[in-house]
């Protein structure tokens, strides 16, 4: 008797399993469709109702440095145009006058910002009082109010002003923070990565070191924001809300993932070339210096990048050692006050006006489009220089 | 690669050395406390930065309590110089001051906040009383003179001239100081009045109260959404959606601006904020701050905070505040009680 090895086509139980396939097949895409969706419907949200922050409404005013305006900025401008003009955009006129004496009993003609009702009602967004909604029609048609790209957004920093709010300060404390965390967790990652991949004896106080590591990258961030109020400003008396504290902070926490990817990249780099080198009568620490991290500097950037890529959207640990504050000007140095990009998001989403809604999309887009960047890096970094044995 | 790795030895070190030393002076307020009062210190901040030769103060949002245990940690560039608060001082707060040598504290009362009971602007306009409102949130609710589990889940069951809606109250968590002053205003006050035991203030549980987080923007948003749910919040953010909303009467008194202002409207709060004497003479500008914070400019009937939703104090009340924070009244534990 012979028995059939080989199902044909027909075989119904060959049939079931080709359904199961195909079935299997149609959820993975329904998965991965609807990742696709979401991501999607995320991004046309956010773009739809965040770009337009980045243009906004200027009107061209003539501003008379009157007797009268050395005490209240608002005289400066003609009766009519009080309303419509930002309140932003005169109130400092008595401090620059004090400032500069000659600039008393001069005139001038300027581009100045519109009030953020008036921008708002020509993005649609709000509605005017009709005399007024017909007062600015009446100058957009004159030409006197104009639409311009609204470079102040990303030249000034925070303001409660909405039509003078910007991401500034917020980029200049990211930068700092970043610097730090960068300057404290990168050598003290790389060589703590070093010595546990390289140098370290394989026993109980190694692997015990190494599972506290891995527990460490899983632990949540606000722990470290905890640990970071604790150590740096009770014990240390570092300066609360400085980017030095924050930078210390998230550099804790980036700490473990550096170490992680280091020993990952330093193992990628195969023991023949190690035991060539010794062979030749080299040290270990010619081995490392001149074979090893040389060969695996790719990827240990690539998991610096990515570490620090994390740490820039993160805000719980932040919120505890006092960086969501209102800081309207950018931070002169690492001690100073200073906020970040998604503390910066946090704190528009809380604002009442409305709108403050268009500035927090566009700090959205802002923070994603600096995060694509250095996630795009990192996969450039490791398709430039990545080697394969 | 050597001297690459001892210079950054260096500079790290040089980091961590110039961290102790860099607060030992200070040229910049620094300013905690509510997140109620936080927009609108953080407009006067603003204003103060742009019209005068000062450094911006820096404002933090720490919420009422996080602020005055900041603020009575002691004297010293390290401790904020002001903090502000959405109710007043606790005598504890005080005894806590004075123990740790923060002895001379002027207090300041800038005006007033509302808190509304709001929905989308679709529904009829509903006129609640406290009374509703209590039964509404009530985990327990008194029935034969008994405490029950709130058996309530349309309004037409609390009082047959409310509508047949479901009851659905969208509020703050308990983290929130409008929590708090809900609390406080719209239960611990009135709930003896109706039968309650003394004092009770527990919210229900059971689902018909969502605690919808500290953003009020998401409680507006989501009463926007959802025609059946009411939404607890501050009366700015009403103004600012007065398009799509309205807000419920309480006892017969829409909240408005004089009402609040007045002290009709049941559900309304002072705001504070407190200035630590020692630290005048010391940290630049603080003279100034407080100055143009109380100046009518600011919070004068026309002042600037009126429109970010500042409900102003009655004239003569103002006054007696500016002239107490003038003359720099130290705030006594006997106010406080």
């Amino acid at each position: 008797m012979q028995r059939r090895l080989t199902g044909s086509a027909n075989d119904p139980r060959i049939k079931a399993r080709y359904r199961g396939e195909r079935r299997f097949k149609a959820y993975t895409v329904t998965a991965l469709f609807v990742a696709f969706a979401i991501i999607v419907a995320f991004f046309t949200d956010i773009i739809s109702q965040g770009y337009s922050a980045f243009y906004r409404t200027e009107i061209n005013v003539t501003l008379d440095y009157n007797e009268r305006a050395e005490r209240i900025g608002r005289f400066a401008l003609a009766e009519d145009m009080r309303e419509i003009v930002s309140r932003g955009a005169v109130r400092s006129i008595p401090l620059d006058i004090r400032n500069n004496p000659e600039l008393a009993g001069t005139t001038r003609q300027e581009w100045v910002p519109t009030y953020s009702r008036v921008d708002q009602y020509f993005k649609g967004n709000e509605e005017l009082p009709p005399e007024m909604a017909a007062q600015v029609e009446e100058l957009k048609e004159a030409g006197v109010i104009r639409t311009t790209f609204n470079w102040a957004f990303f030249t000034s920093g925070d303001s409660k002003l909405p039509e003078l709010a910007g991401i500034f300060s917020a980029m200049v404390g990211s930068i700092f923070v970043l610097f730090v965390t960068l300057i404290f967790a990168f050598p003290i990652g790389v060589m703590s990565a070093i010595y546990l991949e390289e140098f370290a004896p394989d026993n109980k106080l190694t692997q015990l070191i190494e599972v506290n590591i891995n527990n460490l990258a899983a632990v949540p961030s606000i722990i470290f924001g905890l640990l970071g109020l604790a150590v740096f400003i009770n014990t240390f008396g570092a300066p609360r809300s400085s980017a030095v504290v924050g930078g210390l902070t998230l550099g804790l926490m980036t700490l473990p993932i550096i170490i992680i990817s280091t020993r990952a990249a330093l193992r990628a780099v195969p023991d023949p070339i190690r035991l060539g080198a010794f062979a030749m009568g080299c040290s270990r620490w010619q081995v490392v210096r001149d074979h090893v991290l040389p060969l695996s500097l790719p990827g240990i950037l690539t998991g610096t990048i990515i570490g620090l890529a994390q740490a820039m959207g993160e805000t719980a640990p932040l919120i505890i050692v006092g960086m969501i504050a209102y800081i309207p000007e950018a931070p002169g140095s690492i001690f100073e006050s200073a906020t970040v990009l998604p503390a910066q998001i946090f704190t528009w989403a809380s604002e009442p006006r409305k709108a403050f809604v268009e500035k927090t999309a566009a700090g959205i887009i802002v923070l994603l489009a600096v995060l694509l960047t250095l996630n795009a890096a990192a996969v450039f970094l490791r398709r430039k220089f990545e080697r394969r044995w | 690669m050597k001297t690459w790795k001892t210079s950054a030895l260096a500079v790290a070190a040089a980091v961590g050395m110039t961290a102790v030393t860099a607060v030992e002076a200070r040229d910049q307020i620094r300013i905690v406390g509510s997140s109620t009062v936080y927009p609108f210190a953080s407009y006067v901040v603003e204003e103060f930065g742009a019209t005068t030769n000062f450094q911006t103060p820096v404002i933090e949002s720490t919420g009422s309590g996080g602020g005055l245990r900041l603020f009575c940690e002691g004297v010293g560039v390290n401790t904020p110089d002001i903090t502000n608060a959405s109710r007043r001082m606790k005598p504890s707060e005080f005894d806590r001051c004075m123990d740790n040598g923060v002895t001379d504290v002027t207090e300041a009362m800038i005006g007033s906040d509302g808190i509304v009971i709001a929905q989308s602007a679709d529904n009829e306009k509903l006129d609640l009383t406290l009374e509703h409102i209590l039964l509404a949130v009530a985990a327990q609710v008194p029935q034969n003179g008994e405490m029950v589990d709130n058996p309530y889940t349309n309004w037409n069951q609390i009082d047959s001239s409310l509508p047949d809606r479901r009851i659905e109250i969208l509020g703050p968590p308990t983290t929130s100081g409008t929590r708090d002053a809900f609390e406080e205003l719209a239960m611990e006050k009135v709930s003896a009045k109706y039968g309650f035991p003394e004092e009770y203030t527990d919210i229900r549980a059971d689902g018909v109260y969502v605690d919808s987080g500290e953003n009020d923007n998401l409680i507006v948003q989501r009463i926007r959404e959802n025609k059946d749910a009411m939404g607890v919040f501050g009366y700015s953010f009403l103004t600012e959606n007065a398009d799509t909303l309205n807000a419920a009467s309480i006892d017969g008194v829409e909240p408005t601006v004089g009402n609040i202002s007045r002290g009709d409207y049941p559900v309304a709060r002072s705001l504070w904020f407190y200035i630590k004497e020692a630290h005048e003479g010391v940290v630049p500008g603080i003279d100034e701050y407080v100055s143009l914070f109380m100046d009518d400019i600011m919070i004068g009937e026309d002042g600037l905070l009126i429109d970010e939703g500042l409900i102003p104090l009655p004239a003569a009340e103002a006054a007696e505040w500016r002239d107490r924070v003038a003359n720099r009244v130290n705030v006594e534990r006997s106010d406080l009680e």
